[in-house]
């Protein structure tokens, strides 16, 4: 029962930052279409820019801010220069701009911050807490209590607030919404500098636990990717429930199978369920009438 | 694009010494401080007189981490640049890659990589510096046989070093007597390895646990190893993490971890009858002085292979690179940074494992393990 917990534990902390990864791909692919590569980036951001600020003498929630404020930044920037001036383009294009912009953030980052590998203090130390025999770091349960509030935030702004419908009709019908009066490209701007807020948060919760260097988001795109699809693309619920399935996927591979095969178990299972439903598993069937 | 860097000058007595680092790319952190050490080295020698009145011409390629352009950049060494022997060579993958070249031009090579594989089997004409992980392995078993330990569980990283040191831990198991009773391991990009702890830790009769590594996935390992509660079973890392970036990543959780290492770690620790002691102090003063960076195992080797090479020239009294090689062959009793060096025509590495200390961290800081405790 403790193996069982231990494992359980791991894998749902790993799987919120997943889920947080997942969720801004979400946000961003409802307002525009566009599927960005630069997620894992936004996590670095968020990692790095604390670290630094930190490491600057400004105190850690500050210096949190200071990095959810660059990462804002950044996604607007990302928006306006790459994104925008691109509108027309098609699907692949948009998706090869945002690989580039995601590989632009790491030389940049590479330059600016260095190369090295860096930690952040836990926020609330560093003695493990024994819930039935699993030693649980503190900082999971900032990690997973963390992602609650986002996506708890993310629900009631899209479904209690004028603004946040706008971004759901946005996402149904662009074109629209445009009739009623909606500012669209305000609304993709929105929803950009969201995701990278979102982002931000997952790399201040997680670094901590899994250290941060210029080029962690890569890897955290490919299975917030990996999530999002396993969810639905395009639906939140979605998102969190693939990002933190494949975070249990992951632990529990590496548990009870075996560590050299767990990435392969986790992939494997996301391709059974895309055949069997290749629209994820909560999303919409769309019908293309001809 | 590899730009040729033409060091020191360029008068008729001069003689060429050609070198290929990874001095930008992946393993830059290897090929910097090489790069560095070999520049601030022969510079020191030109300004003392050269080699025999010869001055030392340096010159040097960036292979970016690259074996196929290591590979045309050794050509060019050879063809166009005639040097008469080569220090270089920062990662396995390009140094497999330029061995040929060297070879056929029977032209001396030391190589910079760790791999065993660089002088396993002997190649006439190449040589190598750093330690191999083969040596690594039997360094923690010899220690962990004086502790009478004998079942381990193991969890390594699956990136090449990782990868490469296990099998070497698989292989010479048996001569120590050690069993591994359970052989775990994870991405080099994991975030969380407290799955496999937890079946190592539930695994009955595990008196010790090895992590061979590198980068920042053993400071998780060792994180976790903490959090689990398990630092009663002794824990042992590799030469892979000897650096203090290691120490302050994993934090206090690294306390009492040991690992095998160069002396040039724990230079001010030794006693002064160590035979290595001036030697590393010396060095350690030198790099970090010239650079302002904290001194690694990686220049050291860089360091090393130089002065093998000048102190056989100065023996050969000759530019002709058989003479060369044949006097490095001859290396006996080379006091180096990685260890005393003793070559033969069947060792081309010329280290035995007291090259490497065995180190324990106490209190956030590098400590010699007393033998025989």
């Amino acid at each position: 029962m403790a193996e069982f917990l231990q494992f359980l534990i791991s894998g749902l902390t790993v799987g919120a930052v997943y889920a947080l990864v997942a969720l801004g791909f979400t946000l961003i692919y409802n307002a525009s279409g566009v599927v960005n590569f630069a997620q894992g980036e936004f996590v670095m951001l968020g990692g790095m820019v604390t670290v630094f600020a930190s490491a600057a003498g400004v105190p850690l929630p500050l210096a949190a801010l200071v990095a959810i404020a660059a990462a804002v930044a950044i996604g607007l920037l990302l928006h306006r220069f790459a994104i925008e001036p691109a509108r027309g383009a098609s699907a692949v294009t948009l998706i090869i701009i945002t690989i580039g912009a995601s590989i632009l953030l790491r030389g940049v980052a590479a330059i600016v911050f260095d190369k090295q590998f860096h930690k952040l203090p836990a926020f609330t130390g560093d003695t493990p807490v024994d819930v039935l025999g699993a030693a649980v770091q503190p900082q999971s349960f900032w990690v997973l209590g963390g992602t609650a509030v986002v996506v708890l935030a993310l629900y009631v702004f899209l479904e209690h607030t004028l603004v946040g419908k706008a971004v759901l009709a946005t996402a149904a019908n662009r074109l629209a919404a445009r009739l009623v009066g909606i500012n669209t490209t305000t609304i993709m701007a929105l929803a950009f500098g969201g995701s990278a807020a979102i982002g931000a948060i997952a790399g201040i919760l997680v670094t901590p636990i899994t250290l941060t260097s210029y080029d962690v988001g890569t890897l955290l795109a490919l299975k917030g990717f990996a999530a999002a699809m396993l969810g639905g693309m395009g639906n939140p619920v979605g998102a969190v429930v693939g990002g933190l399935l494949l975070g249990l996927l992951e632990a529990f591979g590496a548990g009870y199978l075996s560590s050299t095969y767990k990435d392969a178990f986790a992939f494997l299972v996301i391709l059974i369920v895309l055949f069997a439903a290749p629209q994820g598993l909560f999303g919409r069937r769309v019908v293309e009438r001809v | 694009m590899g730009l040729a860097l033409s060091h020191g000058a360029l008068a008729q007595d001069t003689v060429k010494i050609g070198s290929v680092l990874s001095v930008t790319g992946p393993s830059s952190f290897l090929g910097e401080p090489e790069d560095k050490t070999l520049k601030l080295y022969v510079d020191k020698i030109n300004a003392a007189g050269g080699i025999a009145g010869k001055k030392i011409e340096l010159v040097i390629y960036d292979d970016g981490g690259d074996a196929n352009k290591a590979r045309t950049f050794a050509t060019r060494l050879i063809e166009d640049d005639e040097v008469i022997a080569m220090v270089g060579g920062t990662t396995t993958g390009s140094t497999m890659a330029m061995i040929p070249v060297f070879e056929d031009a029977k032209v001396p090579f030391i190589s910079l990589a760790g791999a065993i594989e660089v002088i396993d089997p002997v190649r006439k004409f190449v040589f190598k510096t750093p330690h191999t992980d083969k040596m690594a392995c039997e360094k923690i078993f010899e220690d962990l046989k004086k502790r009478n330990l004998t079942k381990i569980g193991m969890i390594s990283g699956t990136d090449g070093f990782g990868a490469s040191m296990r099998a070497q831990c698989v292989k010479v198991a048996p001569n120590y007597g050690m069993q591994i009773l359970i052989d775990e391991n994870y991405g080099p990009r994991d975030s969380d390895m407290t799955a496999q702890l937890t079946k190592i830790k539930n695994t009955a009769g595990v008196q010790a646990v090895v992590n061979p590594g590198f980068g920042q996935g053993p400071a998780i390992v060792t994180r976790n190893y903490a959090q689990l509660g398990m630092t009663s079973i002794p824990f042992y890392q590799s030469h892979g993490v000897a650096s203090k970036s290691f120490i302050d990543l994993a934090g206090p959780a690294a306390e009492g971890v040991r690992l095998p290492a160069a002396a040039l770690l724990v230079g001010d620790k030794l006693p002064e009858s160590d035979p290595q002691k001036k030697v590393v102090t010396e060095y350690r003063q030198a790099y970090e002085g010239a650079t302002k960076q904290p001194v690694s195992t990686f220049g050291g080797h860089a360091y090393d292979g130089l002065f093998i090479l000048v102190e056989a020239m100065k023996r050969a009294n000759s530019t002709d690179p058989q003479k060369i090689r044949d006097e490095i062959e001859k290396t006996k009793g080379f006091v180096g940074t990685g260890g005393i060096v003793n070559m033969s025509a069947t060792d081309h590495l010329g280290l035995d494992l007291s090259a490497f200390r065995m180190l324990e961290i106490k209190g956030g800081d590098w400590n010699l393990v007393a033998s025989g405790s």
